[in-house]
């Protein structure tokens, strides 16, 4: 489906849908905050070729659990996107199309070696607290350039809804080059390990990675719910940390 | 084989649940273990599971005999030093396996040979066990018998048999059957059918002059069971008191005439349907349903939670609405009940619930709705009858559900494959429980698959929005049988078996028609083909299995083989109604016997009460946030540990600030003394939520949920019409008409002495409301800033008579129960008003312990003090009391005069302050936050201790 019409100029964002996705609407939503045109198409469909990766500006993987989070958090999609869109997938970098995956499609490019990138290995394993876990979260952008990250200020808050989101790296230093996001705790400073305000255990703090070329971006929480003040549970108490700046910065990419 | 183990050292895991019963275990640690069947060479199976099954960082894997080599060690470790067993656990053949299914896919799709593979895993415990010990610890913790089988070592791989053959259709003799075989034609086949009920059955077959067939009598029983027809909600009711009127049906005489009498503009559809419809906004409509599994969840706690969710979430769909929320109220018995006064064939409350809580968590999140309200409440009963109401909200554009089946239109199935998962699953809810109920009723219960029903939903919405169906309903108890044979009413229809998908071969045609395999929504569809297209671009199956007829009969065949030619006249109406008599209750109270608690210590005993303290960590395993569209979330406050009233949303979809309001009621206490002072105060409970959170009492529609004993209890069905009675009153001085409800009964559970052990009387009522303006009129949760007013709205004191206070204490001290206020409905409009118009900052209820428990919950979420009642001398019933329309609403100084203006009879009592301590009645008890939040997040000790002591345990305030 493509949601609403299109106007000249206007980049367009394509969400595949694989069984068990379920926030294709909401990231959806946000990128038509941000300007974009949305395409959610499901899976089937895309590798019919009802529509290829490179007629869009934008690749988005949403959250959910596909394919039920058989054998791993998002494994299957990652094998799905490396073995039916490997090609397309090449041509699209090569073309420096800004990608985003969000919480399972984070971990769909983690697990399709496109995150941290360069052969580095890397796994999103089972929380530390060994549950599922949802809860709002405080987010400090950086320090690893990408285009996604241009415009935002200050810290964002958004909800983490996940059970397997704890980075674990074979090579720590490695992937400060690549973080993109880390945990604060709620006075500013580094969760530096501690639950709740690292969620999962992740190594250094790590909420989010991009690829060498900062147009991969990946990360665990869900900046797409919080695009509107309304959504913030410290409603009515404090007003900061709208994460709708990173999605105007992935649009802005790709429109300048 | 993949490692590394896992070793859950959590509270609900295996190792603290072992040592709750008692066993000597130092270590468990578990594997994931994969069965494949296939053709595969070792390199085969290295870049399988390279590729497949362990993660690139920190996991490898190995074969199950290399790995058992490894780790076993002395079998017989007692005495001695600990030693190592391993058990493995693998589900039952036929159980749902998503996993499985998922890994033999990806293997072909990466060219391995992989014939059938199975999901498993692999115990490793260190203790000293016995033989006997570890198959104990294998059934008490480890694995469970209704789903799972087990073995020490290796478990040998079972896969269904691709060569099963079908047994075929039996004809049953009931023609001229004498009682005593009819009887037994009923009890043989697990039918449930009473006497009169066979008897009707044997007349109507006689007059057609042939026996029926086992798939025409599964059909009548599963159509006639309490689960389907309500046959207890619209029986007779006569009295023991002569002077007493019979009741000619609860339904008809109680909640449907209270919603006829309101006759509220706002309700689109009440009772017909599989959920209640209301008005949102001009265009769209709120659906609602809330479902119980009480019975499968007793049974196996994840499978029976996780598709009770599941059912409700597809009762939704079937009013042609798009899931935007799921609630969950959740009873369990005592958690620190000691293992050895658990009955036989009865898991631990302990086992039940972390059970129960990932099966709510699991569905939920993987269809991608949030889980965003409900309870837990603890009481003995729940011990032996665990209770599960789960209830689902949805969106629809008005107008756009269509419930008439036409004359040609096809029958087609969407979702899953059947199996023998869930067989007979009406008629086993319809029954008492016992000892032995575990063993027969295995295949009545099943494990849900998420990722089926979340396409579903996509293909539902696509095919309403494109107007391919002219009738939809879901396949719930009683499968095919029931989905096809309601939405044949009147019309007819003619179904082929051979057509319907099956997981594996071997079926008899009656498990095909009668099985309750989950994800399954029946439509009635003028070109199948659209509906098919549609369902395959989302990876949906999707059949043609018949068509309806507009001849009135409902036929079935398999292949050529008619296995049922029922009328459907008779299908629906043949049933003879149920005469029931019921007691008189005596519910004259005791007067109140004074008490003497520390008020201090009162307050934080009953803020570890087990249905008062915190479930913030249950409920962060449920994603609320999923949808973007949740605005007052189940915990929140500075730091998200204080609970909220109602939460409220606005719909995916919608462009607010127009939202919904959940609000959910629930009190088991006053169910043990008075039901229909039970059925007020949970109504007023729900409609408080709701309004608390900004809902406008002028527009509240409610549901209400039963979970009963025996109704053929002259005293358990007096406690009913009593209950019912009081849900009809209280929704009309409300103005709140009932949209939906569910009655399940026969919660009981017959231990081997034969005595019944029944329920405690629950009601569960859900208010949904509408919620003007979310921006300007919604309260945060928690008080936001020093030096405001506190004004409580209604008495200063409450009633302790069934309250928590007493229930804390461990006795009933007698008094009177809350009695219905008149006055009542006025307040919630008047803090209606007050909301709406931007006056209230937070709010929070007076509920369960009363004002001392509400101010203590609501200081927490702002991190700040109260001090209310500073010149008052204060009793337990003000601190403690509980009744009807009751808030704590925070006010700025300046907006004083027009509160009181807005709420005739609200009084100023305080005021929020900086210090983070609770006092009221100027010191009589005096808390301070790290108190409260010890206490109401980590609970500790004997909860049924009288608190005695007059100091402080925390030291005062801090």
């Amino acid at each position: 489906m493509s949601d609403g019409a299109a106007r000249a100029g206007q980049p367009s964002v394509l969400i595949p849908v694989a069984p068990g996705t379920n926030r294709n609407q909401e990231l959806a939503d946000a990128f038509a905050r941000a300007g974009a045109r949305t395409t959610q198409i499901p899976l089937a469909a895309l590798r019919q070729g009802e529509t290829k990766l490179v007629d869009h500006q934008i690749l988005a993987l949403p959250g959910g659990f596909s394919y039920g989070d058989a054998l791993g958090a998002g494994r299957l999609l990652g094998l799905d996107i490396t073995s039916w869109f490997g090609d397309q997938l090449q041509e699209a970098v090569s073309r420096h199309m800004p990608i985003i995956g969000i919480c399972n499609g984070f971990q769909a490019l983690v697990a399709a070696g496109l995150l941290p990138g360069g052969g580095q290995p890397a796994a999103l394993v089972a929380n530390e607290s060994g549950r599922f876990e949802c809860r709002w979260v405080t987010l400090e952008p950086g320090p690893a350039p990408s285009p996604w990250l241009d415009g935002l200020t200050g810290p964002i808050r958004c909800p983490v809804a996940h059970g397997e989101g704890r980075l674990t790296v074979a090579d720590p230093v490695a992937v400060e080059g690549h973080v993109a996001f880390r945990y604060l705790d709620d006075t500013g400073g580094p969760a530096a390990g501690r639950y709740p305000h690292n969620p999962n255990g992740s190594v250094g703090d790590v909420a989010g990675l991009v690829d060498t070329t900062g147009l991969v971006l990946g990360l665990m929480p869900h900046p797409e719910d919080h695009v509107d003040p309304r959504q913030d549970p410290q409603r009515g108490r404090r007003h900061d940390g709208l994460a709708r700046g990173l999605f105007e910065a992935g649009v802005r990419a790709v429109t300048a | 084989m993949v490692g590394p183990g896992h070793a859950d050292q959590t509270e609900a895991g295996p190792l603290a649940q072992a040592r709750l019963f008692g066993f000597d275990v130092e270590r468990i640690e578990q594997f994931r273990l994969y069965h494949l069947e296939g053709d595969l060479s070792a390199d085969d199976l290295d870049r399988l599971a390279g590729a497949l099954l362990t993660e690139p960082v920190g996991q490898w894997w190995s074969t199950a005999e290399e790995h058992l080599a490894a780790v076993a060690g002395q079998p017989e470790g007692l005495p001695g030093p600990p030693g190592c067993r391993v058990v493995e656990v693998g589900l039952r053949p036929g159980v749902t396996d998503r996993e499985g299914a998922e890994l033999v896919r990806a293997s072909r799709e990466l060219g391995f040979d992989v014939q059938a593979a199975s999901v498993a895993r692999r115990l490793v415990v260190t203790g000293r066990l016995s033989d006997a010990q570890l198959a104990a610890l294998s059934s008490g913790v480890l694995h469970n018998e209704v789903v799972e089988r087990w073995a020490e070592g290796l478990l040998e791989p079972a896969f269904t048999d691709p060569e099963a053959k079908s047994p075929g259709t039996d004809h049953l003799v009931v023609r001229r059957g004498t009682d005593a075989e009819l009887a037994a034609v009923s009890r043989s086949r697990r039918l449930g059918l009473s006497l009169p009920e066979m008897r009707a059955v044997a007349e109507h077959f006689e007059a057609l002059d042939r026996d029926p067939t086992d798939a025409e009598l599964e059909t009548i029983a599963q159509t006639w069971s309490e689960h389907c027809s309500h046959k207890t909600f619209r029986a007779r009711i006569t009295f023991d008191d002569p002077a007493a009127a019979p009741v000619d049906g609860l339904l008809d005489t109680y909640l449907r005439a209270a919603t006829d009498r309101i006759a509220a503009p706002w309700v689109r559809s009440a009772f017909v349907d599989n959920a209640g419809i209301v008005a949102f906004d001009d265009h769209h409509d709120l659906a609602i349903k809330v479902e119980t599994h009480n019975h499968p969840s007793a049974l196996e706690p994840f499978g029976g939670a996780n598709t009770g969710v599941g059912g409700v979430v597809r009762d939704i769909l079937g009013v042609s609405a798009k899931p935007v929320a799921v609630t969950d109220v959740l009873c369990f018995g005592p958690l620190d009940l000691d293992p050895a006064e658990v009955p036989a064939g009865v898991l631990h409350p302990r086992r039940i619930r972390s059970g129960v809580v990932a099966g709510v968590g699991d569905y939920g999140n993987k269809i991608g709705v949030p889980t965003v309200a409900g309870a837990i409440v603890h009481d003995p009963s729940y011990t032996t009858t665990p209770l599960v109401f789960a209830g689902c909200v949805g969106l629809l554009p008005h107008g756009s559900h269509r419930t008439r089946p036409q004359a040609g239109d096809a029958v087609v199935v969407l979702g899953g494959a059947v199996g023998r998962d869930g067989v007979g699953g009406a008629t086993f809810s319809s029954q008492s429980m016992g000892a032995e109920t575990a063993d027969i009723a295995g295949s009545s219960v099943q494990i849900g698959d998420p990722l089926i029903e979340k396409g579903l939903i996509d293909v539902v919405v696509a095919a309403r929005d494109a107007g391919l169906y002219n009738a939809i309903t879901d396949c719930g108890a009683g499968g095919l049988s029931s989905a096809v044979g309601e939405m044949a009413e009147g019309l007819g229809a003619e179904v082929d078996l051979a057509l319907v998908p099956r997981k594996y071969p071997g079926l008899a045609p009656w498990e095909v028609w009668l099985s309750e395999a989950q994800e399954r929504m029946v439509l009635a569809c003028p070109d199948p083909a659209a509906v098919l297209a549609l369902a395959a671009r989302w990876q949906v199956g999707a059949d043609v299995i018949g068509r309806f007829t507009g001849d009135g009969r409902l036929v079935v065949r398999d292949g050529d083989d008619v296995v049922v030619d029922l009328d459907t006249g008779f299908l629906h109406d043949g049933r003879p109604p149920l005469e029931l008599r019921a007691a008189v209750l005596d519910s004259a109270r005791p007067p109140r016997r004074p008490v003497a608690a520390d008020p201090a210590a009162a307050l934080l005993a009953l803020l570890a009460h087990p249905s008062i303290r915190s479930n913030e960590a249950v409920v962060r395993t449920f994603d609320h946030e999923v949808l973007g569209g949740t605005v007052i979330r189940p915990y929140g406050g500075v730091a998200g540990d204080a609970p909220a009233d109602g939460t409220v949303l606005v719909p995916p979809g919608t462009p607010g600030p127009r939202g919904y309001a959940i609000g959910v009621g629930v009190n088991v206490v006053l169910g043990r003394y008075d039901t229909e002072a039970m059925a007020w105060a949970t109504v007023d409970e729900a409609v408080r939520n709701a309004v608390a959170a900004g809902a406008d009492p002028g527009q509240l529609s409610l549901l209400d949920n039963f979970s009963w004993g025996n109704p053929t209890d002259p005293t358990t069905l007096a406690q009913l019409v009593a209950a019912c009675r009081g849900c009809h009153d209280a929704a009309l001085a409300y103005g709140a008409p009932f949209v939906s409800g569910k009655d399940s009964l026969y919660n009981e559970f017959v231990g081997p002495d034969g005595r019944p052990d029944p329920v405690t009387p629950t009601l569960v009522i859900t208010a949904l409301g509408v919620v003007p303006d979310v921006d300007q009129g919604a309260p945060v949760t928690g008080v936001t800033a020093p030096d405001h007013d506190v004004w409580l709205v209604g008495p200063v004191a409450g009633a302790l008579g069934g309250s928590h206070f007493d229930d804390m204490l461990g006795a009933d001290h007698g008094g009177p129960v809350p009695a219905p206020d008149p006055a009542a409905p006025a307040r919630h409009r008047a803090v209606h008003a007050a909301i709406s118009g931007g006056l209230v900052r937070s709010a929070h209820d007076l509920a369960e312990g009363g004002l001392a428990v509400a101010a203590a919950e609501w200081a927490l979420g702002g991190r700040l003090g109260l001090r209310l009642l500073d010149g008052d001398a204060v009793g337990d019933d003000v601190l403690f009391g509980e009744g009807p329309a009751r808030y704590l609403l925070e006010v700025a100084p300046a907006d004083g005069a027009r509160l009181a203006e807005l709420i005739p009879g609200a009084t100023r009592i305080g005021v929020t302050t900086a210090l983070p301590a609770v006092s009221i009645g100027g010191g009589a008890l005096q808390v301070g936050l790290d108190a409260i939040r010890t206490a109401f997040v980590h609970p500790g000790g004997d909860l049924a201790a009288t608190p005695t002591t007059t100091t402080n345990p925390e030291g005062g305030p801090r």
